[in-house]
């Protein structure tokens, strides 16, 4: 029985694919590529200007290559750079004119659309590929004066809000990947809570990537207004297949004066097969701004999922007293590769940072810690503590920690604390005596060893995180 | 800077003998250093130290051919209150050598060439010392010698060097059970100079180093200082490094732990005023079971300074049992300081023990009031302090009559 349970653990759940009629843009990246997406979103004329002025910057840009993860080149003119379902031409009003198809698929990714079918209060937006296909709970968000909708929407709707934020933490003129996504985002989540307004409920995005050939590039705009308060939700999956397949995704977030952000991620997109064939290459730019006084954002992440997770969600600390945190946890298994971690970038006086990194590695995985914490000369008084840990399950995988430490600032602190080590024999043995076998045993050490950031998770995620990272270890033990 | 440099060269090759295939070999290495040139910023184990731009700066019409003119060894230099074997380089070439505490059997200085022993592919310094360096010597300690008394490596320049450039080259064998002190001392009266230092240590089984660095006199050269050290079964090597007087240096440490039960520790302290930019950057390999090492790097920074510390820990994957600790400490007592760490961790093996940590701030106002409280004026508690941060490192040192010398050079009273 509890073989049968490990099998069906170990197989990746959400690895089918949905049959379903789509729209997609000519294969490669190009002008009229641009012009296609933008045609079809309906996007007013300073938009496109703003998406050809990134395509122009990445014609110059070359990609990066310093990270520890290699991987074979992509060839971007072989990918599809929008695809919807066709039934999404006119977007649906309401639930009942959404696909069926497409109903299932997340009833059995377990995120019901029917809102009277959700116990907890979670307001969700989904993405299906390139569009997003429904957001959920709108009425009541509307009432307290809270947007949260579809980027696409929002660039309808709120054009003002739109142009204000966009591109203000990113530019176009960043790295290569975010400046492909500015060129070709397709779809995403906007998120606008008023000022004094604390959001009743968590806010959710769904992103799942179902056609083959398709890269996803989804943008997020979170903006919390003086005062406010915000905790949001992301969760990732795709169907298995043999090719690899590229995630470049932008979110950006702007906390003003006071306000807060909280954004909590479960990563799981499809890792591969244990020999590392396909995969999704998750190469996420993620950058908060804490632009007023006293304002906070603070990252989760549990990533497990991906071939390559090549990511650093980042705080800007540019207003006095302003908090940035980062808690994470990464786990690799099998061919898995990771190199994350958070840059933490003190501008404002008195601003205060915390990282907390737990990394495991099993199988033949490799995990890389990056992060730089820079106190620059005015940040007075700033303030920093790292601690990042790496727990190694055979010497097959890597475990590596590269932190970037830069003090410009006599009056600031910085302190860092890095261990790498195995689960000791005295703890498995303290916990099989009491009658764990040794994978529960583990289990609940890993579980153990992952509490500081688990903790930091809403509750409904935390249930479901714990239950992942048991799952992505499973079978690496013993 | 081609041209200077081929032709340089060739006025090299021409004032010393070395054989045609050695010329082949110095060829390539001078080749492979004009493809790459001096590191920048964009090097990425040179990104908080902008070697290329500080040369570009400070030095004008950089050449590289020294005349080798003997000059006289003035003993007034010889360090006082140890007695010690003598290396005297002046301006890049050997003036002097005595050994005479030493056995002659048990020991040997040799000058041969040995293209076997050049280091490939570490970077373009190292590259640029293989293609210049015109005397390659050899310090062999036989077995089970206890080399009897430090040997203390003099390093000057006087106002009269003709080349911009010095580059200093030394071996040593350590055959098995033998042990050897040596301590680096510089005293440069030259200004300006690009002086290039590689060391290249081979410690078989069971065999001691103990290797310190001083760089305590006040100057306006540019150095970097290389030291590759292999270790055998049981092999020991103790380094410290005390950087302070050069206005630019980097020393670079490479330990790779071959053999079972191996151990390296590197200990350094930057201690820092005017305008100084110091950088300590080492690699320690676990390339075996059961390897130990131990790093601890502590800085005071004044006006206007910059201090750098990278550390790579490398854990191959059947180096079990690793045992592997870093610590970078550093005050900054000035809001135009700077202090830069890249403390890196690489493990491929589960049954390790491996940490670093790091930590940078201000001096601690509870202990300066502390201290205030019971009589000491501002200064005086300032420098008790600092004092008691840099005196930890040098307790580390595990000759006495060492200890004591760099104490008195340092000012340290406990």
């Amino acid at each position: 029985m509890r073989d049968k349970q490990v099998q069906d653990l170990k197989e990746y759940k959400y690895g089918f694919s949905t049959d379903i009629d789509t729209i997609k843009a000519p294969k490669g990246l190009s002008e009229d590529v641009i012009r296609f997406i933008s045609n079809i979103k309906k996007e007013p004329e300073w938009l496109l200007e703003w998406r050809l002025k990134a395509y122009n910057r990445l014609k110059v840009l070359k990609e990066p290559d310093w990270q520890k993860p290699k991987y074979p080149k992509i060839d971007y003119q072989d990918l599809y750079y929008y695809s919807a379902p066709k039934s999404f031409k006119e977007k649906p009003k309401n639930l009942d004119e959404l696909d069926p198809k497409l109903l299932e698929t997340y009833k059995k990714l377990g995120i019901p659309l029917q809102e009277q079918k959700r116990l907890n209060g979670i307001a969700v937006d989904a993405v299906f590929d390139s569009v997003s296909v429904a957001t959920t709970f709108k009425d009541t968000l509307t009432k307290q004066g809270i947007i949260f909708c579809s980027i696409s929407e929002a660039i309808q709707k709120y054009p003002d809000l739109v142009k204000k934020y966009l591109g203000s933490v990113i530019p176009i003129t960043d790295h290569y990947f975010a400046t492909l996504n500015s060129a070709v985002f397709t779809d995403g989540s906007f998120v606008y809570v008023p000022p004094g307004v604390r959001c009743p409920m968590e806010l959710s995005t769904y992103f799942r990537i179902n056609a083959s050939d398709t890269g996803q590039f989804e943008r997020t705009l979170i903006v919390a207004d003086k005062g406010s308060y915000v905790s949001y939700l992301e969760g990732c999956t795709a169907p298995m297949r043999d090719e690899n397949q590229l995630h470049a995704a932008n979110v950006e977030l702007v906390a003003l004066d006071d306000a807060e952000i909280k954004y909590s991620t479960v990563q799981n997109w499809y890792p591969g097969d244990k020999d590392g064939k396909g995969g999704i290459y998750n190469f996420v730019t993620k950058r908060g701004l804490c632009q007023g006084k006293n304002s906070k954002i603070s990252w989760t992440q549990v990533e497990t999922g991906s071939a390559i997770t090549w990511k650093y969600p980042s705080c800007i600390l540019k207003g006095d007293n302003s908090i940035g945190e980062f808690y994470s946890i990464a786990i690799t298994n099998n061919h898995q590769k990771a190199d994350t971690g958070t840059k933490m970038i003190h501008i404002g006086k008195n601003t205060k940072s915390k990282i907390i990194s737990k990394g495991i590695s099993a199988g033949y995985s490799d995990m890389t810690y990056r992060g730089l914490v820079d106190i620059s000369k005015n940040a007075k008084n700033s303030s920093n503590y790292t601690q990042c840990d790496s727990l190694l399950m055979g010497n097959k995988c890597g475990a590596h920690t590269v932190p970037y430490i830069k003090n410009k600032n006599s009056d600031s602190n910085i302190a860092h604390e890095a261990t790498t080590s195995k689960i000791s024999e005295d703890q498995l043995h303290y916990c099989q005596q009491r009658g764990l076998n040794t994978e529960d045993a583990v289990g609940l050490i890993v579980n153990g060893f992952c509490k500081e950031v688990l903790q930091q998770l809403p509750m409904e995620f935390a249930v479901e995180a714990q239950k992942l990272v048991g799952i992505s270890l499973e079978g690496s033990v013993g | 800077m081609e041209k200077q440099l081929r032709t340089d060269f060739k006025k090299i090759i021409d004032s010393s003998n070395f054989s045609e295939k050695e010329i082949i070999t110095k060829e390539k290495y001078l080749n492979k250093f004009i493809q790459n040139g001096f590191p920048g910023k964009k090097n990425e184990d040179w990104k908080f130290l902008d070697l290329n731009q500080a040369i570009k700066s400070n030095i004008e019409n950089l050449d590289y051919f020294n005349e080798n003119l003997p000059n006289e060894v003035d003993p007034k230099i010889y360090v006082d209150g140890l007695e010690h074997n003598k290396i005297v380089f002046i301006n890049g070439r050997i003036e002097k050598i005595d050994f005479k505490y030493e056995e002659s059997d048990k020991f040997e200085i040799k000058d041969q060439f040995d293209s076997k022993s050049l280091l490939n592919d570490v970077n373009s310094l190292v590259d640029l010392n293989s293609a210049l360096t015109n005397k390659c010597y050899k310090i062999q300690v036989k077995e089970h010698y206890d080399v009897k008394k430090p040997i203390i490596i003099y390093s000057l320049t006087t106002s009269k060097i003709s080349s911009k450039n010095i580059n200093i080259r030394l071996d040593f064998d350590l055959e098995s059970n033998s042990s050897l002190k040596i301590i680096d001392y510089s005293i440069d009266k030259s200004e300006n100079n690009f002086v290039n230092i590689v060391y290249n240590f081979n410690l078989e089984k069971d065999a001691i180093l103990k290797n310190y660095k001083l760089d305590n006199e006040e100057n306006n050269n540019i150095k970097y200082s290389y030291n590759n050290i292999n270790l055998d079964t049981n092999s020991v090597a103790e380094n410290f490094i005390l950087s302070f007087g050069s206005s630019f240096i980097k020393n670079e440490i490479n330990c790779n732990l071959n053999g079972k039960y191996s151990s390296a520790f590197v200990n350094g302290i930057f201690n820092l005023d005017n305008n100084k930019n110091h950088e300590i950057r080492t690699s320690i390999n676990h390339l075996n079971e059961n390897t130990k090492s131990y790093q601890l790097i502590k800085s005071v920074l004044g006006e206007n300074t910059k201090s750098a510390y990278q550390g790579k820990i490398f854990v191959k994957s059947n180096a079990q049992k690793t045992d592997g600790y870093q610590l970078s400490k550093a005050i900054l007592l000035s809001d135009n300081s700077e202090f830069n760490a890249k403390p890196e961790l690489e493990i491929y093996a589960d049954d390790v023990k491996c940490s670093h940590g790091s930590a940078s701030g201000s001096l601690n106002q509870d202990s300066i009031f502390y201290l205030m409280s019971r009589g000491l004026n501002y200064k005086e508690a300032k420098e008790l302090l600092i004092n008691g941060f840099l005196l930890d490192v040098v307790e580390k040192i595990t000759d006495n009559e060492i200890k004591n010398l760099i104490k008195n050079i340092m000012g340290l009273t406990e």
